[in-house]
This record gives C-alpha cells, structure tokens and sequence, in this order.
C-alpha cells in the first residue's frame, strides 16, 4: 500500500491552474523529494494532501483512504509558514498540539523531553516562544511536528533558516524516519538537500510534472555522455572523444555516440596515459532541471 | 478527548488567562460596589451641624403666631423689618422674611438673605411651608393639619389583564434593569466575539493557523474556538449576573426611599442567559465569517463595525420599546438575530413578551446562527491561507457558489 496516491490533481485560481493534472505515488520508508522552483505549486500540492484546501479535481489517498480525522494523526506536517503561540511555553505547546494529535499528556512530555534532550534544548523547556531566537522556534516547530511519532511526515522547505548545526540534526531526524519504515516528503526548492536526501523526487514546474521517479535513475538517464579524467603525461588525440574540456587539474572528455566510457578507457589504457581518476560525469539536479525546463523556466 | 472539545478548552484557558479579561469581568462589579459604598459614606461624612440655626419673619397680616422649629432650625418673630435687618447683620440669624399684608390673596412672601443662591434650601422651604400651613389652618385637627402638609403619598399597582397583581411593578427598578441588562448582555456578546476576531487574526498573523489545520477539519477549529470563547463570556455573564443581584440588594437597602425595591425577575435572569448564548453564537459565527476574510486582526476589527452597530439599535428604540411593545417596528426588531437578544431583554423587563414571539424569536436566532456557520466554515476554508490580501466583495460571492 502506497503511503500517499495522488490521481491527476487540479487547482486553479481564477483563470490560471496552480497545480496542473499531477499524479505520484509515495512509498513507506522513503524520503520523496517535492522540487521545483519558487511558485512551482509545491506548497499547494501540500495543502491538498493535507486537505486544507480541496482539488478542483483528482483524487488524494493516505494510507489507502481519504484523509479523515483519525488519518490526520498519522501525519506530521511542517508548513511553510512557521507559526507558534507565542505567550505557550516550549512545552505547552508541545503538549496541545500533541493533544491535537490524539496524544495524552504524559506520553507527549516523556518523548517531548526526549526530543529537546537531543536538540540540547531541554534546559529552555519553560522558555515562552517569544523568548526564543528564530532557529530555536524552528527546532521547535519541528518536535511538534514529529511530537506524536507520525507514519508521515510532509516537511515543506524544512531547512530554511537553519544554521547548520541544526540542519545536521534534522537531516539525521529525517534518515531515522526513513530507516524506521516511515514516509518523508520533502519539499524545497535547494536540489542539493533533495540530491542528499532523496531516494525518489517529484520534479515540478508551473504546476506541472516535469520528471517522476527513482533519483538515481533520472541521473543516469539524463547523464551527459562525457567522463572526468585526471592523468599523467601526454593526452593527445583520442579515437572517440569529440571534446575536451579543462576544468583545473582535471579534463572533462566528451565522447562520440559511438564510444562508451568502456571503449575510452580502454583507448587511454592502450596509449600509455597513467590514469590517476576515471569518473562518469553525473548531472546535479539543478543542472537536470534547467536541462528539462530550459526556456521554459522564468 | 475530542477534538473541538480540546480546541475549546485551551481557547478557554488562553482567554480566562488574558489580563483584559480578568480586569473587564472584575471591573464592573467592583466600580458599582465602589459607587454604591460612595453613596453611602457621602451622606454620613458631611456632618449635619448641631447649633440652632435661625430664621426671622415679619408678621404684617398678624395670624402668624405659632412659631415652629424643625431639626436645627427655628422661627422668630421680629416686629419690625429694621430690626430684622440688624439681627441679620449681626448674624443672629441666618435670613428673614416678611409675610406682607396682602399674603393671602396673592401668596407671596419676601425673603432677604446674605447668600445668593438659586433657590432657598429644602429644609429652610419646607419649614417655612409648614410654618405657614400650621398658621393657616390653625382650629384645624393636629392629624388633619399633618395630612395637610404630606397630603399624597402614591403607591402605584399594576394589575394584569385578569385582575390580579402583576409581577413586574414599574417604577424607576422596571426601566432601571432591563437597561443595565442589555447594556451588560452587549458588553459580553462584544468581548467574546470580539476575542473569536482578534483570535483568527493573530493565527493568521503568527501561522499557527496551518498547523492546527494539519490536525483539525476548518469545522472543529471554528466551532472549537466559538465554544471556548462562549463559555468564557458566559463565565462573565454569570460573574455579572450574580454580583449585579447581590449589589442591587445591597441598594435596594440603602436606597429603597429613592429608587424603590430593585429585584430582577427570574424570567429576565433566565433569557439573559439564553439570549447572552444565543446573541453570541450569532455574533461569534458573523464575526469568524468576518475573521475568515481579512487579513489581519486590525482590518477584521474595523469591519466588524459594519455587524456590531446594528446590535446596538434596540437601544435607540428603548422608549418607543417600553411604551409601545406591541408596535409592528418592535416586533420586526425582535425577530431579526442582530437586533432580538437585546430587544428582547429590554421588552422582557419593561412588560410581557406573548410566547409565541419568544418563540419565533429563539427559532430564528438559531436557524441563522447554524446557517451563518455553515457559510462562515466555507468563507474560512476559502480565504485562511490567503495571507495579506483581502477579497473584493464579487470574490466572496463567487466563492459561495463554488463551494
């Protein structure tokens, strides 16, 4: 059973469709990668799993069902927009939006205090909100999200206004998630977070797909026939290389159609060039993207 | 726990919290008990003095003999003016008067005295009247000549249409109560609903609105935050209430001469209740719908204006009310929800409301509040995550058709 199953989804706003006949599926224990640029529909796509706001039409499944109350407490959800009572103390705001959640009290302080103990934020536990700098309320945006142990946990632009000691701890928060069988959803518009983290991506753009699947797969499929090489000696010329490409110490060979990065070791093999590094050249994402979207993205 | 019911509790405890709302529901109790225990005091504090104050009159008609005295004034006689004059001079007394010749057909008599003022003190005109009274009906029975001076106490009984006796007397008590009443109901209908729009606001404000929403449908988070906030307010009503019967005993004793016996029926004490319930359930549903499209507390308060005047209508109306109950505008007023929780009250302490009205009041009041939520939940879904923009008017109504 998928964790979420989204069928052809539409939401327009006046005229203009948002999100745009998008359909994906997402798996447990994976973390799926929500990507696309500034205005894309992501946040969108969001609110409707999360049933804030409805499709104009399509059709959302959680866990197998519609969402409903009860289904609603198997999801922990981070929103965009951060927002805390600022006059609660850390942890009574723990404990209601826990309770929110179907949680009793002294579950919720017990692993409440857990989570603060690993933030190292235990000590501020009585701190009001407003006390606290604006990457503290972020952690604790994210205990309160994740406060009642959720199967799913939708992170909209998770890491925004993170130092990187904090980053850290959430990037490790999010491959626990993964390893104890739960869904991540992950959405942000810094491939680099998504290329470390994902195992599979929703690439989207103006509301629409702009590429589904297996993150290693999309890398392959969109992989520029071309290889790093770093040598000794004298390169030359190369049966089967139609380009090179200095970058510092090292050359980024193009190949023909023809020729495998296979066939061209070989070739360099059989020229006496000592090879100290032989690497495929992997696109970045955001190359991919702007690759997909080329003049089409604003 | 259900979910409204969670929603609700801590909206309670936030809003009982509020230092605004512990000095509001304490302020009026204290500030009447403060007024109440002023007015008894004053009156102790200025001393009456002890030393015999006199006052002259010149006798010119010569029937005028029996001197009088009343608490510490007296009457001398002076046989001539310039006597009297330097007796005032002197201060021997404090004024004087001349009852000329003529007195009996035109009634007039001349007073001199050091002070201006705007007019002669009670006790000095009343014991010249009785001075007067005593001298005139002189022969008379003593008893006749007492009945004389106070010739008419009224005691006023309102009888219902079968003849017996009404249990709501008038007097200054009838128009007295039903009008802090209404006052009263407005003040707490206006605070709860009030906090139900600035709440919305600052969730808009502060994003926690989302984050609710990831666990509650829109329904339970309005319905929860109308019923926290209900029930605080009703908590304030009841402090009110309470304190108002046992600070109206309290004047009542004090000041049963002046403002006659003060009691609220218990059928007034019993609407106030359920008209406080219902007028906020209508008010709190209007102002979530006004919540729901504006921005930002600030713009939810300023149009809230449009919604809160209208409530307070009835009380312009407040004469036409207590001396014409049954006139077609009154009874408009009572039906229409804005207007019904204080029109009612105020009809409810002025004379009887027929059944079938209240009735069809009530009915009305709860048909739109349950109407008014139900727009007000689609309004909310629509417009909550709309943050910094305010939909036009044809907006709005083109939304109710989609939703």
């Amino acid at each position: 059973m998928f964790s979420v199953e989204v069928n052809h989804i539409l939401k327009a706003y006046g005229n203009r469709a948002v999100v745009n006949d998008l359909s994906f599926d997402i798996n447990p224990g994976e973390i799926f990668g929500l990507i696309g640029p500034n205005g894309a529909g992501k946040t969108t796509t969001i609110r409707m799993i999360m049933d804030i706001i409805k499709p104009d039409s399509g059709e959302i499944k959680i866990m197998g069902k519609k969402l409903t109350g009860a289904s609603k407490n198997e999801i922990g959800y981070l929103p965009e927009e951060r927002g805390l009572y600022k006059k609660l103390s850390i942890i009574e705001s723990i404990i209601y939006f826990a309770s929110l959640k179907g949680m009793d009290t002294r579950t919720s302080v017990e692993r409440g205090e857990k989570l603060l103990k690993r933030a190292e934020m235990l000590p501020h536990k009585n701190k009001k909100i407003e006390e606290l700098s604006r990457g503290m309320g972020q952690i604790i945006q994210v205990i309160v999200t994740i406060i009642h142990d959720p199967k799913l946990i939708i992170l909209d632009e998770p890491f925004a206004g993170l130092d990187p000691v904090n980053t850290q701890l959430l990037k490790d928060f999010i491959r626990e998630f993964r390893s104890e069988g739960k869904s991540v959803i992950m959405s942000t518009h810094r491939m680099n977070d998504i290329e470390e983290l994902s195992d599979r991506i929703l690439m989207i753009n103006k509301g629409r797909m702009v590429l589904y699947g297996d993150l290693t797969s999309i890398k392959s499929k969109y992989r520029s026939n071309s290889v790093f090489v770093e040598y000794e000696g004298e390169l030359g010329d190369i049966a089967g290389v139609i380009e090179k490409r200095m970058h510092n110490k090292t050359v980024e060979l193009m190949l023909d159609e023809k020729t495998t990065p296979q066939i061209l070791l070989g070739n360099l093999v059989k020229k006496g060039v000592a090879v100290s590094r032989f690497e495929l050249s992997t696109p970045s994402l955001n190359e991919i993207f702007i690759k997909v979207v080329g003049d089409g993205h604003e | 726990m259900n979910k409204t019911l969670l929603l609700a509790k801590h909206e309670l405890l936030i809003t009982i919290r509020r230092r605004a709302f512990i000095i509001l529901t304490i302020a009026f109790p204290l500030l009447a008990l403060l007024g109440l225990l002023t007015a008894q005091t004053i009156p102790n504090m200025v001393k009456p003095s002890t030393e015999i104050e006199q006052i002259g009159y010149i006798d010119e008609v010569g029937i005028f003999n029996e001197s009088i005295s009343q608490g510490n004034l007296s009457l001398v006689s002076f046989s001539t003016e310039e006597d009297a004059k330097n007796a005032l001079i002197d201060k021997d007394i404090i004024e004087y008067f001349i009852i000329p010749s003529d007195y009996i057909s035109t009634g007039l008599i001349q007073r001199y005295s050091l002070k201006n003022e705007v007019e002669p003190k009670g006790t000095t005109q009343t014991i010249i009247r009785d001075f007067l009274l005593s001298n005139l009906l002189k022969g008379n029975n003593a008893d006749v000549i007492e009945r004389a001076k106070s010739p008419m106490n009224i005691a006023s009984i309102t009888l219902t249409g079968t003849g017996e006796i009404a249990p709501q007397q008038g007097g200054f008590a009838a128009i007295i109560i039903p009008y802090i009443f209404s006052i009263l109901l407005m003040i707490a209908i206006f605070t709860a609903s009030g906090y139900l729009l600035q709440g919305l606001g600052e969730e808009k404000e502060n994003r926690v609105m989302e984050i609710l929403l990831s666990s509650v449908s829109p329904g339970q988070l309005l319905a929860g935050k109308i019923i926290g906030l209900g029930v605080a307010g009703l908590v304030q009503v009841i402090v009110w209430l309470v304190s108002a019967n046992f600070l109206m005993r309290m004047a009542s004793a004090s000041f049963s001469n002046i403002i006659g016996v003060l009691n609220v029926p218990p059928l007034l004490l019993i609407f106030g209740v359920i008209y406080f319930i219902l007028g906020y359930l209508f008010m709190a549903v209007i102002m979530a719908g006004v919540g729901s499209i504006s921005p930002t507390a600030r713009e939810g308060q300023q149009m809230s204006a449009l919604f809160t005047i209208p409530v307070v209508i009835p009380i312009y109306f407040m004469a036409l009310i207590m001396e014409h109950p049954e006139s077609a505008l009154v009874k408009v007023i009572t039906f229409i929800p804005i207007t019904a929780p204080i029109t009612v009250i105020m009809r409810l302490g002025f004379s009887e409301i027929p059944v079938w009205e209240l009735a069809v009041s009530i009915l009305i009041l709860m048909l739109s509040i349950v109407g008014f939520f139900v727009l007000a939940v689609k309004l909310f879904r629509t417009y909550l995550l709309m943050y910094g923009k305010r939909p036009n008017l044809n907006e709005i109504i083109r939304s109710f058709r989609n939703a």
